[in-house]
């Protein structure tokens, strides 16, 4: 399941960045390489499962479907912090500036 | 159980290579061009530097969220050895096996999926050229 949901997640982020493009001011690109790159890796490693062991394709039940959406946050996390660092529209500047 | 490794490695090569990349862009540019500009060259332009960046995102990414994954299922801990299967010798054999199997994989497929980028992205840059050239 968590594979389903990041596979989900990199179609969604890939059509936001299209909707937009070419403008990428908020980097939506890295957030669509965050989850294909994790989604052609599960890929993978699904497939040798599924040709080594048999059985389902797809694991589905709750904990697959927890660790699904804690991955998708995960990838949000770290696509924010590198956001606010890069600091795009320049906000942390505007604040400190009037502050000081 | 730590098949994540071996895109891991692939990963820091690549964070080096695209640094060198970089670098030998930035020597290449003519003299006083800041790095602003240069940033703003490489954002439009098929630059080595650029292309390697996807790859890098791409694995570093992967990696992530795969690392996550294995702390889930209790195959990697915070602490040393950080590898589960390290505690029982037993587990060692079969660890080995998985990473030199599915890791490698992994990282080849990934490899291969940017390579394909990449061709259809020069493919597409030297057509667009080559339209404007026709057309001036």
């Amino acid at each position: 399941m968590f594979f389903i949901i990041t596979a989900l997640a990199a179609i969604v982020t890939t059509i936001i960045w299209y909707v937009h493009a070419p403008e990428d001011k908020y980097n939506l690109s890295t957030l669509c390489f965050i989850y294909w790159g994790a989604t052609l890796m599960w890929f993978v490693d699904h497939v040798i499962a599924f040709v080594n062991e048999g059985g389902e394709f797809f694991e589905i039940n709750l904990d697959a479907t927890m660790l699904g959406i804690t991955v998708v946050i995960l990838g949000l996390l770290v696509w924010l912090v590198m956001l606010l660092a890069r600091d795009p529209k320049g906000v942390f500047n505007k604040l400190l500036r009037s502050k000081g | 159980m730590a098949c994540f490794l071996v895109p891991m490695a692939e990963a820091i090569v690549v964070s080096v290579a695209k640094n060198i990349a970089e670098k030998k862009e930035l020597n290449g540019l003519p003299e006083g061009t800041s790095k602003t500009e240069f940033r703003l060259k490489s954002q439009t332009e098929l630059t080595w530097s650029r292309k390697l960046g996807w790859l890098n995102k791409l694995l570093w990414g992967g990696v992530m969220l795969l690392g996550l994954e294995h702390l889930w299922h209790g195959e990697i801990v915070p602490w040393p050895p950080f590898l589960t299967a390290m505690y029982n010798p037993a587990d060692i054999g079969p660890m080995l096996s998985e990473v030199a199997i599915v890791g490698t994989s992994m990282a080849v497929f990934v490899t291969l999926v940017w390579g394909v980028m990449v061709l259809a992205a020069d493919r597409k840059s030297k057509a667009l050229r080559a339209k404007a050239q026709n057309e001036n």
